[in-house]
């Protein structure tokens, strides 16, 4: 094991997968020169050169396009958002077209392409660059949607999703780049679609994806010092759901928190309270509840940010509401 | 074409029998301008007769959906395709039967398609805005104005990115040259030096609003200055004035890696859908009287007779074969089954990695 | 004139009948009088007899249906008439009449939802006409008048007594809140959820009620009883046992005896034991070598075991809604440990040797004075044993550790003056008590595992067999 950034697992997993097939290239905003927005990309020009890693206009909606057509033909675009703020502008080709080629032509056009970036809320950044997209994307038949939490998973799943033949959404953790965490050495893989317990508990499930599994575990954490053991499942792929390991969890504990950055309404944590009421109904001692955004716009000001964003203290009301405890 | 079976020894039509095709430069000396002439006639024909048998299936119900015909226009693919090689390729926009056919797909596959049957060439599950053929490099069928531009531009980049000589043409409307997509993906085309010929089939209407009413600059191939790119306009009822500004689209496009901008003016003769008037309040019925006047097949046509290349003898030949194509083509989808309910789960995703 | 057959109450608490066989087919003609069909009803099997003449037209209930009475079951009626609005008033069964009687009149039952008084037809046929093609719309729209034509039901049986509502318990319409786990909990381990009080929102009963509606049924006697029950049993594998569905007469018995006695309607059969026979072997074994030393305790719970393998019935739980037979005998013994007792489990006991049973018992109590027992040792009996003769206590009875169905009481091996063959002489002697769920098990059922038992431990050749 090596201790390394969230960001520099993501620019080992790009430069593996960069040398491993030459059908990859990677696409987008400040990627090539400029070393990457995040610096995901930093280095990798050099190595690999412009037809490979190349720098676009601001033209999201152009270039998202470009990387469908190349993928139509056979190459296996890596199509980076500076974040996915920007990708609303791009998401015809993301939701119109990639998503559906295969099933529109008759399983002719597989879509063996990536679209990856920052995702989630910032601080401070305000209404139109903080906030997390998955349950839209997520919405769409036709598409993998991945939001990895630790740098470890970070590295496995993106290789994954370089490797698989479908249109994979890749959504980075805009706080999550700084984070450390242990990164297996040499090659490694994760499988999509697997959740991970990331805690073992017997008092509450919180089930959380991305950056929400740190705030898990440190619910956890808080929560361990009053004797209470909270089991923390890291969805890691929101499309498709881990239905199994989720309703395995839920019928240890008999109760479920569900945790996530985005919004409250048709939010992922939606569709999982779903499959608990489905999977666990005769397992259930309280009503699932759901933590997440304000159902307002990101406000500018600091304790208006804080009070809007999902946190740990809210997480842990909920965890205590659901043992009947507040 | 290789098979000409005259329709009264027809044979029922089934999987196994070879489909007719209309592609229309095959296996033609390249000096043989009679030969062309024909050949291009018959490709313009079939598809005229095969979308003539579409608006009467979708009047029966045996189309359903939105079915957008092309007729009128059926210069513009007939020439384009007969200039293109099997290897380059062709993205389209929702007006795609014409183009589909005049590639060479089987009109068979095309009608079960738009029949919704199981031997359509996408399953069924595409519909007529949704043609594919990937074994013609028939990269399809797209049904956001604009939203396929950058795909044609993605396919010149993988191209590009694989050193290779192939072109890819990309089809789409007038009324798409005011969407960001077509600036995005011509300012990169040209920026990274695209194999891609650019094609607006401009034929005054997106659906019901003339170009005057919807674009500041009606000269849109003027667009292609912004984009440093070479732009030709181009009378597109004339099927052989279509064939040679796309052959030297294509020659700048394969040899220098140079995108075009060709403006192709045209005028559609039907609605702008089946479910739409073909005049009304917003074009009268005598300016289309006017416009089917300048017919691509009698412009042809005639042309052909004034040069003594043809016979009417000749003429009404081929124009029964198309009838008979035509007929074949409905017969087959009429006998093709629905798809199979289980296909309705298959195609979300494959389950493979690479 | 068409005449309804409905399910009768041909007993006077009678609330639901079996339709076990049909006597006539459709298309037979019928007589007044004519038997139609066999009921069970909750004491016996009975028959159904026609109240009219005519064609039997149509059969609605199908064999082995269990239905309220009241519940239409077929048509009889002149072969011409027109009986589709009859049949079509049949609809669903009405939900078990006890204690949801209060919800609605019988009239309604049957009755789709919405197409009751208070929605009137007519707007839902325009709905319909507006949102769906005419073809789908037919039968939806034929539903509702027929639903609303259906004749009146018999009267419905007087609402049963409800508790006075109490303050923090059930809402305004009588419905107890209970969370699905609960439910599930309770119907698992037999507790009856009108008898628990609920902690959680609005009365709301929760897990942990049921855990302490447990603790206090376990409580008096032995406090670490309920410690004892954790709340996940391990329940044995398929085929380790079988389902059986309750009968008529099972359900009664299990409801009445209920109200009558609580939650486990308990009943005591004590029988004396001669321990001559397993003295002398005991003293035998040990003379053999220490290795073979094994107690009375050993030898009952190897009897108790042999004598379940031979009597499910008794190796059983109570599941709330059917009884579990089990195919596997594992034994729990209760252990006296500081804070109270604990039953670690002999698993598979009857295929064990007695000084295997013997090495267990002792390696399994040694554990639990250690508290060293993991969840898997004291949980998943399908029978316990206590025995307190150690402690000179001569006669007992012990409380079922639900949802087990019975446990035996063990008394102390002791010499008393007994009479044999006309004279009296001193003779070892024990006396157990077994505690029976009445619910699973009947006087005579209990009394003939005693029976076995007797033969067993009077005769403990048959356990080294």
């Amino acid at each position: 094991m090596t201790v390394m950034t969230y960001r520099d697992a993501l620019t080992q997993a790009l430069r593996e997968e960069l040398t491993r097939d030459d059908r990859v290239f990677l696409m987008g905003e400040e990627v090539a020169q400029y070393n990457g927005a995040y610096k995901v990309s930093k280095g990798l020009l050099d190595e690999f050169g412009p037809m490979r890693i190349v720098d676009t206009p601001i033209t999201e909606l152009g270039f998202a396009g470009i990387g469908v057509g190349s993928a139509m033909v056979g190459l296996r675009p890596i199509i980076e958002f500076m974040t996915w703020n920007f990708a609303l502008l791009a998401i015809d080709q993301v939701v119109n077209a990639a998503a559906k080629m295969l099933y529109m032509s008759g399983g002719q056009f597989p879509m063996p392409m990536v679209f990856r970036g920052p995702n989630g809320s910032a601080l401070q950044l305000s209404g139109q660059h903080s906030q997390a997209w998955e349950s839209w994307l997520a919405h769409i038949p036709g598409l993998k949607v991945v939001t990895p939490a630790t740098p470890a998973d970070a590295k496995g799943l993106l290789k994954s999703a370089i490797r698989d033949d479908n249109p994979v959404v890749f959504l980075e953790g805009e706080m999550l780049y700084n984070t450390k965490g242990e990164v297996p050495e040499g090659e490694y893989t994760i499988p999509l679609g697997k959740a991970e317990l990331k805690r073992e508990g017997d008092a509450c499930t919180i089930v959380a994806h991305g950056k929400m599994v740190l705030v898990a575990m440190q619910v956890a954490d808080a929560l361990a010092k009053e004797g209470i053991a909270v089991e923390v499942v890291d969805l890691r792929t929101v499309r498709p759901i881990d239905v199994e390991t989720i309703a395995n969890s839920v019928r240890k504990t008999n109760r479920a928190v569900v945790l996530e950055e985005g919004w409250e309404i048709c939010g992922v944590g939606a569709q999982v309270v779903d499959f608990i009421q489905r999977e666990c109904f005769d397992d259930l001692d309280s009503p699932v509840l759901r933590v997440h955004q304000e159902d307002v716009p990101m406000p500018y000001a600091k304790n208006l940010e804080r009070a809007a964003k999902p946190d740990a203290p809210k997480a842990i009301a909920a965890v205590k509401k659901v043992m009947y405890l507040a | 074409m290789t098979t000409q079976v005259p329709p009264e020894t027809q044979p029922p039509p089934d999987a196994q029998t070879p489909a007719p095709s209309a592609v229309a430069n095959n296996g033609r000396p390249p000096d043989d301008q009679a030969s062309l002439r024909k050949d291009l006639l018959r490709s313009m024909l079939i598809q005229r007769r095969f979308e003539e048998r579409c608006a009467e299936a979708y009047a029966l119900g045996k189309i359903g959906g939105f079915c957008h015909l092309y007729i009128g226009q059926e210069a513009i693919s007939a020439g384009t395709m007969s200039i293109l090689r099997p290897d380059d390729y062709v993205v389209t926009a929702y007006r795609d039967h014409g183009q589909a056919i005049a590639r060479g797909m089987s009109p068979r596959s095309v009608m079960a398609e738009l029949f919704g049957r199981q031997d359509g060439c996408s399953g069924g599950k595409g519909g007529s805005m949704h043609l594919f053929d990937k074994s013609l490099n028939f990269l399809g069928g797209h049904g956001i104005v604009g939203g396929h531009i950058p795909l044609a531009a993605g396919v010149g980049w993988a191209i590009k990115y694989r050193e290779g000589d192939q072109v890819c043409v990309c089809f789409f409307g007038e009324a798409a040259v005011n969407i960001g997509a077509f600036h995005e993906a011509l300012n990169m085309a040209s920026l990274w030096k695209l194999p891609c010929v650019f094609l607006i089939e401009n034929n005054r209407y997106g659906m019901g609003t003339e170009i005057s009413r919807a674009t500041a600059n009606e000269d849109v191939v003027a667009r292609a200055a912004a984009y440093r790119m070479i732009g030709e306009s181009v009378d597109a009822q004339d099927v052989i004035a279509v064939r040679d500004a796309v052959g030297r689209a294509v020659h700048l496009a394969r040899t220098q890696r140079q995108p075009t901008l060709l403006e192709m003016r045209t005028y559609r003769f039907m609605g702008h859908s089946m479910s739409d008037a073909a005049s009304g309040t917003y074009r009268t019925k005598e300016e289309l009287e006017e416009n089917m006047k300048r017919d691509p097949i009698v412009l042809l046509h005639e042309k052909i007779n004034a040069e003594g290349d043809l016979s009417e003898g000749d003429f009404a030949k081929i124009d029964e074969e198309a009838k008979a194509i035509a007929q074949d083509a409905w017969d087959f989808a009429d006998a093709s089954p629905e798809p199979a309910l289980n296909k309705l789960w298959e195609d979300v995703l494959v389950d493979t990695t690479s | 004139m068409a005449t309804k057959v409905v399910m009768e109450a041909l007993s006077p608490t009678m609330e639901e009948g079996r339709l076990v066989k049909w006597l006539k087919n459709e298309g037979d003609a019928i007589k007044s009088g004519d038997v139609l069909a066999e009921v069970e009803t909750d004491k016996a099997i009975m028959e159904l007899v026609a109240r009219g003449d005519g064609v039997l037209r149509k059969r609605i209930a199908v064999e082995g249906d269990a239905s309220p009475v009241g519940t239409l079951l077929a048509v009889i009626a002149p072969a011409e008439e027109n009986i589709d609005a009859l049949v079509a008033g049949a609809g669903p069964a009405p939900a078990a009449a006890s204690g949801t009687a209060a919800l609605g009149a019988p009239a309604a039952a049957g009755a789709p939802e919405g197409g009751t008084s208070s929605v009137p037809s007519a707007p839902a046929e325009a709905q319909v006409e507006a949102s769906t093609p005419p073809q789908e719309a037919a039968p939806a729209s034929a539903a509702a008048p027929a639903a609303v034509a259906a004749p009146p039901q018999p009267p419905a049986p007087p609402p049963s007594p409800q508790p006075a509502p109490v303050q923090g318990q059930p809402g305004a319409n009588g419905r107890q809140r209970t969370s699905p786990l609960a439910r599930r909990l309770a119907s698992d381990r037999g507790i009856e959820l009108s008898l628990v009080r609920g902690s959680g929102p609005g009365g709301r009963i929760i897990k942990r009620d049921i855990e302490s509606a447990m603790a206090s049924a376990a409580a008096k006697p032995k406090p670490a009883a309920a410690a004892a029950a954790p709340a996940k049993r391990i329940i044995s594998r398929d085929g380790d046992f079988q389902d059986v569905p309750l009968t008529q007469i099972r359900k009664t018995i299990a409801r009445r005896l209920s109200e009558s006695l609580g939650p486990i309607p308990t009943f005591y059969l004590t029988a004396e034991f001669d321990m001559v026979r397993a003295a002398e072997m005991r003293a035998a074994l040990k003379e053999i070598g220490n290795e073979f030393k094994v107690s009375f305790n050993d030898i009952v719970l190897k009897a108790v075991a042999n004598a379940l393998a031979d009597h499910p019935e008794v190796n059983a739980h109570w599941m709330g809604d059917r009884i579990r037979h089990f195919n596997r005998v594992h034994v729990a013994m209760a252990v006296a440990v500081e804070e109270g007792l604990i039953t670690p489990v002999i698993f598979d006991a009857d295929r064990k040797t007695l000084p295997e049973i013997s090495r267990e018992a002792r390696h399994l109590a040694e554990l639990a004075r250690n508290r060293r027992l993991t969840p898997e040792q004291y949980t998943g009996s399908t029978f316990s044993v206590s025995n307190l003769g150690m402690l000179d206590i001569e006669h007992f009875t012990a409380i079922i550790n639900p949802p087990e169905s019975a446990i035996l009481a063990v008394g102390a091996v002791e010499e008393k003056p007994v009479v044999v063959d006309g004279s009296i002489t001193a003779r070892q002697r024990m006396r157990v008590t077994m505690s029976c769920d009445h619910r699973v098990i009947d006087g005579a059922t209990g009394a003939r595992f005693l029976q076995a038992l007797r033969r067993l431990i009077e005769n403990p050749l048959l356990l080294v067999l």
